[in-house]
This record gives C-alpha cells, sequence and structure tokens, in this order.
C-alpha cells in the first residue's frame, strides 16, 4: 500500500473522482495550472483539461454562486475555497442557498452534487485570517453535510463519499496536518461513511471526543493519561453534520466521563452541542461534569498562538481533573 | 497593451451613453427606422395572452391578498413586456433563474392557474410543498428555477447552470432576471465576472423598473443605468425600452444566438416601470407620486402591444373582452378549488432537507408526533394529519 501525506490523498481523490465521471469539475482561486496554493489539485487540469480544472476570480460568493447553478445543472462541482478563514462571503450562498435548495423547491431542484473543500484551522503560523475553523457556523444550518478528516486515508475515503453524496457537502481539511500527517493509503477507489463516528481506541475510565487536527493532539494527551494510568476511549467524529450522537453515548454510558476538544471558540463551538445532547441522554451516568477544551473567546492570536491552542496539555489537565472530579 | 499617455486625463465613463433600443411607439405603430422582427401571429397572440393572463392574475390575486385570503403577493404589472418578451425569444427548454415577479415568463410557458394557485396557498399540491411564501414558483417541467427570496443570489448560479449547459453541448442557455436594486449587490459583480471570464452562455436580463422597495434609481446608482457596467466585464450589452415588446423580443432573440453561438454572456437593461407596489406589504404612495405613475400608465406595454396586434389584424375588441371575461372566471374558480385544499401532509416539515431523513431529524419528529397527540386542538392541521378528527382530538385532549 502507498504512503500519502493528506494533499496527496486528497488529489488522489479528486483525481478518481474526476476519472470516473465527468460530470465533477474543481475550481477555485489558484486550483488550475498552479494546483492549488497547497497543491491540492497538482496536475488536475493537465490531465482533464481547463473546462473541468480552472482557476476562478478572487469571488468566493461568486465561487460558490456559480457551483449551485452547476450542480444545480446536475454537474458534479467540488469548489475550493482558499482558506476557511474566507468562507464568509459566500456565507449566504452557502446558508440561504445551498443548503435550502432541495427544501424549498420541494425537490424539484437540489444542488447534492456539491462539495465545497477548504483548508481549516491553526498550527501554521497563520494569525486570525489564516487559523479560524468555522465548522460550527455551518452545523447550526440545516441541509449541509459537514466533515473533517483526521489523516490521509480518512480524507480520501470521506472526501469520495462526499463528492458522491446527494446532498452538499463542506469538507473542512485541517492544513496543519496536510503535509504532517503522512500513511498508508489504498490506491484503489473506497468511501468511509459520513454521519459515523469512529472509534480509534477503547477505554473504560473516560471518553476523548473530537475531529480533525485535534486527532493528533487528542492522541499525544492519551499517552500522558496512559502513563498516568487511565484508560481513554477515543472518538473520532469525522462527521458533524449530521453527527453520531448513539457511538458518543454509547460510549458515555461506559465511561461515565467525556472530553470534548475543538480548535474554534468555546462560546457557541460545537463542543457545546455535544455536551448538551449527551448530557441529556447520559444524565445519570456521568461521574463528572463534561469538559470543554477549546479555543478561547479571542480572535486566533499569532505571536501567543501555543498558549491560545487546546493542546494535549490542556486536554490532559482536562482528564485529570474529571477522573478527580 | 494600455496606450501610454503624459497627461493625466481622468476619464468618469460620461463618454459612453447607452441609447435604448425600441421598435414600437407608443400608438402600436412600428418607429419609420425600425424593423419589426419576424414574430408570427400565433407566437404574437401568445405572447399577448399571457401578458394580459399575468395582468389579470396579478389583479385578482391582490385583491385577494386584501381580502385576508392570500398571505402576501407581488405583481409583474407594467414589467409583462419586458418578462415575457424575454421569456418568447427563449427556447422553451433554456433555463430561466428570476428574481421573484416574473410570474410572466411561467405564464408565457404554460403554468397553468391551478400550478399558481397551489403555490400561493401552500396547499398539499404546491411543488414546494408549502414551505416559502407566495409567488416563489418552480417548475421544473418548465425549465423555471424555483424562486428564493434572498436578493441576487440566482445571478452567479445561472453563470454556473450555464457553464453546465456549456459543458453539455446541448445548445443551451440561461437567462436570469433581477431587479437595477438586485445589481447593486456583490453577487450580480461576481456573477458578470465569472461569466465573462469562463464564457458562459448566460443572459443577465435588468429589469430596470425605476425602485428598489422605496429607493428610487437616483439613490441606487450615480452612472448611467446598469448598461455600462457591462464594459468593465467587456460584456455585449444593449438596453431596451422594456415596455416594447417587440423589441425586448428581438434584443434577447440576438443576445441568445450570441450566447449560445459564441458562448458569451449578454447584458440587457430593459428600461421600464414597476406600476404597482414592490409587495402586497409596500405603500409606493409614501415615496412617489401618482402624476408619476400616471405617465407610466400611458406607456402601458400591454395597451401598446395590443395596439400593434389590432394594427396587424391579429387582436380585435371582440376578443379583448371574451378573453378578460374568461380569464377573469378562470383565476377565480382555480383560486376557490385551491383554497379548499389541504395543507400539505405533516412529514414535509422534515423531508428535503437532507435527500434522505437522517435519525436526529425522525427523533425531532416523532417527539413532534408525539406531542400533538397531547395537544391536538392547538396544532390542528397536525392533528387531522394524524388522523386525530374531532371527536378524538377532544377525547386526546382530556386524556
Amino acid at each position: 500500500m502507498p504512503t500519502m501525506n493528506m494533499l496527496q490523498a486528497i488529489n488522489n481523490a479528486l483525481d478518481i473522482a474526476m476519472a470516473e465521471d465527468d460530470k465533477v469539475l474543481c475550481f477555485g482561486e489558484d486550483v488550475g495550472v498552479f494546483g492549488g496554493v497547497f497543491r491540492a489539485t497538482s496536475h488536475l487540469q493537465e490531465k482533464y483539461g481547463r473546462a473541468r480544472c480552472f482557476n476562478t476570480p478572487l469571488v468566493e460568493q461568486g465561487i460558490i454562486g456559480f457551483a449551485n447553478g452547476l450542480a444545480a445543472q446536475g454537474s458534479v462541482p467540488v469548489a475550493e475555497i482558499q482558506f476557511a478563514d474566507y468562507i464568509f462571503p459566500a456565507f449566504d450562498q452557502i446558508v440561504n442557498e445551498t443548503a435550502k435548495y432541495r427544501y424549498r423547491s420541494g425537490d424539484l431542484f437540489n444542488v447534492g452534487g456539491l462539495t465545497i473543500r477548504t483548508p481549516y484551522g491553526g498550527g501554521i503560523h497563520g494569525g486570525l485570517y489564516h487559523s479560524q475553523s468555522p465548522e460550527a457556523y455551518f452545523t447550526h444550518t440545516p441541509g449541509l453535510k459537514v466533515v473533517v478528516p483526521r489523516d490521509p486515508y480518512q480524507a480520501k475515503g470521506l472526501l469520495l463519499a462526499a463528492i458522491r453524496d446527494p446532498d452538499p457537502v463542506i469538507f473542512f481539511e485541517p492544513k496543519r496536518l496536510y503535509r504532517a500527517s503522512v500513511g498508508e493509503v489504498p490506491e484503489e477507489d473506497y468511501q468511509l461513511p459520513i454521519g459515523e463516528a469512529e472509534i480509534i481506541k477503547q477505554g473504560s475510565d473516560i471518553t476523548l471526543v473530537g475531529w480533525g487536527a485535534q486527532m493528533e493532539v487528542i492522541g499525544k494527551a492519551v499517552e500522558l493519561a496512559e502513563e498516568a494510568g487511565i484508560a481513554c476511549e477515543v472518538i473520532d467524529l469525522r462527521s458533524l453534520l449530521p453527527w453520531d450522537v448513539e457511538t458518543v453515548a454509547d460510549s458515555v454510558f461506559k465511561t461515565g466521563r467525556l472530553v470534548v476538544t475543538h480548535e474554534a471558540p468555546l462560546t457557541g463551538g460545537f463542543a457545546g452541542e455535544i455536551a448538551a445532547a449527551i448530557q441529556e441522554r447520559c444524565f445519570l451516568y456521568l461521574e463528572s461534569p463534561i469538559a470543554r477544551v477549546t479555543g478561547m473567546d479571542t480572535p486566533f492570536p499569532l505571536a501567543l498562538e501555543k498558549e491560545y491552542f487546546p493542546d494535549h496539555l490542556k486536554i490532559f489537565a482536562a482528564i485529570q481533573h474529571s477522573v478527580n472530579f | 497593451m494600455t496606450q501610454a499617455t503624459y497627461k493625466p486625463a481622468f476619464m468618469t465613463g460620461d463618454e459612453f451613453s447607452i441609447p435604448t433600443f425600441s421598435v414600437l411607439n407608443h400608438d402600436g405603430a412600428i418607429y419609420p427606422d425600425a424593423q419589426s422582427p419576424d414574430l408570427p401571429r400565433d407566437k404574437a397572440r401568445h405572447i399577448y395572452h399571457a401578458m394580459l393572463a399575468t395582468r389579470i392574475l396579478d389583479e385578482r390575486m391582490m385583491a385577494a391578498q386584501r381580502q385576508g385570503r392570500l398571505s402576501f403577493y407581488m405583481q409583474c404589472t407594467g414589467e409583462e413586456a419586458s418578462v415575457i418578451g424575454a421569456t418568447a425569444a427563449l427556447d422553451d427548454a433554456d433555463m430561466i433563474m428570476a428574481q421573484y415577479r416574473e410570474q410572466g415568463a411561467l405564464m408565457y410557458r404554460g403554468f397553468s392557474f391551478d400550478e399558481f394557485m397551489n403555490q400561493l396557498f401552500g396547499n398539499q399540491l404546491d411543488y414546494g410543498k408549502g414551505r416559502q411564501m407566495p409567488v416563489h414558483y418552480g417548475s421544473r417541467k418548465l425549465h423555471y428555477m424555483t424562486i428564493s427570496s434572498p436578493l441576487a443570489t440566482q445571478i452567479p448560479q445561472a453563470a454556473g447552470y450555464a457553464y453546465g449547459q456549456k459543458l453539455a453541448g446541448e445548445g443551451h442557455c440561461t437567462l436570469t432576471f433581477f431587479g437595477e436594486g438586485a445589481a447593486s449587490e456583490g453577487d450580480f459583480h461576481a456573477a458578470l465576472n465569472m461569466a465573462s471570464v469562463h464564457e458562459v452562455p448566460v443572459i443577465f436580463f435588468c429589469r430596470n423598473n425605476g425602485y428598489a422597495i422605496s429607493t428610487p434609481a437616483v439613490e441606487q446608482f450615480a452612472a448611467d443605468g446598469i448598461a455600462p457596467r457591462a464594459f468593465g466585464y467587456r460584456m455585449h450589452v444593449i438596453r431596451v425600452d422594456g415596455n416594447d415588446v417587440l423589441a425586448v423580443y428581438e434584443a434577447t432573440r440576438r443576445a441568445r444566438e450570441i450566447a449560445v453561438k459564441d458562448n458569451k454572456p449578454v447584458l440587457i437593461e430593459a428600461m421600464t416601470y414597476r406600476l404597482a407596489a414592490h409587495s402586497s406589504s409596500d405603500d409606493p404612495s409614501g415615496y412617489r407620486s401618482k402624476d408619476e405613475e400616471e405617465i407610466w400608465r400611458l406607456k402601458d406595454p400591454i395597451l401598446r402591444m395590443r395596439k400593434w396586434l389590432e394594427q396587424q389584424n391579429w387582436w380585435s375588441e371582440e376578443e379583448e373582452t371574451d378573453t378578460q371575461e374568461s380569464l377573469r372566471r378562470e383565476v377565480l374558480d382555480t383560486m376557490k378549488r385551491a383554497e379548499k385544499r389541504p395543507s400539505p401532509e405533516l412529514d414535509t416539515l422534515i423531508t428535503d432537507v437532507y435527500a434522505e431523513v437522517t435519525p436526529a431529524l425522525q427523533r425531532q419528529y416523532d417527539a413532534l408526533k408525539a406531542h400533538i397527540r397531547c395537544y391536538p386542538d392547538a396544532y390542528p392541521k397536525g392533528a387531522q394529519a394524524l388522523g386525530l378528527d374531532g371527536d378524538q382530538q377532544h377525547k386526546t385532549g382530556e386524556q
């Protein structure tokens, strides 16, 4: 099995999707000859031509508006927003149009073919405008699906699933891991299910839930916890909308403790949704309050990134606090 | 290659003044230098019939709204020639992505009064399943994209839709309607730029009707209307008398040729006037004079076309009276039928959010049904959908 980094896995998924179906199109800012600022679309224009893989002007609302129209027409657009920080000019097209196309027309029209790819998250010294994790804005919008892979294998399988999914999907790519995360990825076509969490590690003392780049951070915290004799159950949510509440609840029934972590700010973050849903189901099984380890309620800083970050030590501290409650 | 200059000469764009293409004068005669488009008798009559039917539908439904039978309405009044003239110049399978007051396009393409009414009353037969406000029509069969309320969002979508049509190679284009107010939105710029750069067969059709709700054109843009903006995108553009159906038809017919044969976008600015209020919630007497409206009433596009048809001996006083009468009767009959049809099924609350109902939505729906069973009197439509009739409702209510 070949080894790929996450960008190569994403590129490979796009290549497979475009080879399989003429209706799949990739476009966005600099995605053409240049292959995208991160090179996720390398060689696709060469292979599939300028009509199917092309640069757009710098206009996010135009990219998504155009993509909505294409998807309504029956094409399968994979639109790239160069940084998730810049998805907001397209917010109206995503939230009011993409998400509601099928519902408002009584299924006369839909944009199910649409996938929006966008790199998110901190850890690259990107400061406040190249580090945001805006997933919670979109999880509040019925009609969208929100998916975040944690490594190359997941990225390929989930992206192929997203492209073929009958609903529009926003695919947040953890850019800190684009080159840092390397692993074995099958060359052939495969899909991973959207809407299902994955239990990465079984454990009896506490449940840790995260997604995307935080899974690596959770991994480091788990090492510290295990050294301290705490058995952690680790769940990668993979898909935030819809999210797999059953898998998380079943785990918390067993462990009685839950830590949720994300890079986005605390207030209104998706951890709040998870905490609410789990206390509804698991109230009598909880041994300690559900803990959230997240970014601060500030914009993402530049120089003090390390201090801001929900790192392994903060997660380990939350684990200890929960276990010793 | 830009030309060098050694004097700081500023330009304002005032050097570009775009003329208005006209064919038909107010008396229904062809202007001396103009040429009548090749419009066969039957097609001309079909266009006129759609204009008349739209006007009558609008009058009746506005009255129905005032009687409280309808929550909301928007009229096409004054703009029938722009909308229907443009639609008539398209192939029936070309996509139309409209803003919200272009019911004339649907009328021309054969949307029945029943179909209009079902949407207006949001009943069980509404294609949109009673989810949107009145006038948000859509028809897959008639290639008319379902209307959405946010302004101008359809414009970049039209560019994308048309790009897909170009790749499909079936020789179709997309026409998107919008008002001059919507042309202030970022979506407008995004759409024209994308379409121009990517050589997309799309027609951007601006109905410059003078008002964005209450804001007059003079407070909306400083330049000579919307048309000159095409220069910035190196786009074909024409300005047309929007109350002159023959001019609109001919301009759009030629625009379609450019779009489909050359894969180039075209901007059309139709100079017209919104004779009616913006919507049933608006009162134009608060921001414009009766005199101004009267001037435009004299330019009524329907009257102008009727005069032309009569001069061709393609229409008569008698046909006019009979047609108006039968259209009014038909509108009233279908309205009565539509009003009586039940609401959409209860499960339309959760269907079509996703291709398949998610477990979370199913849980919420089950909880709702259980709640309705406890309080059926408070949710008459829900109770009816769950088969709890009057007696049962009472019984369940007591439990």
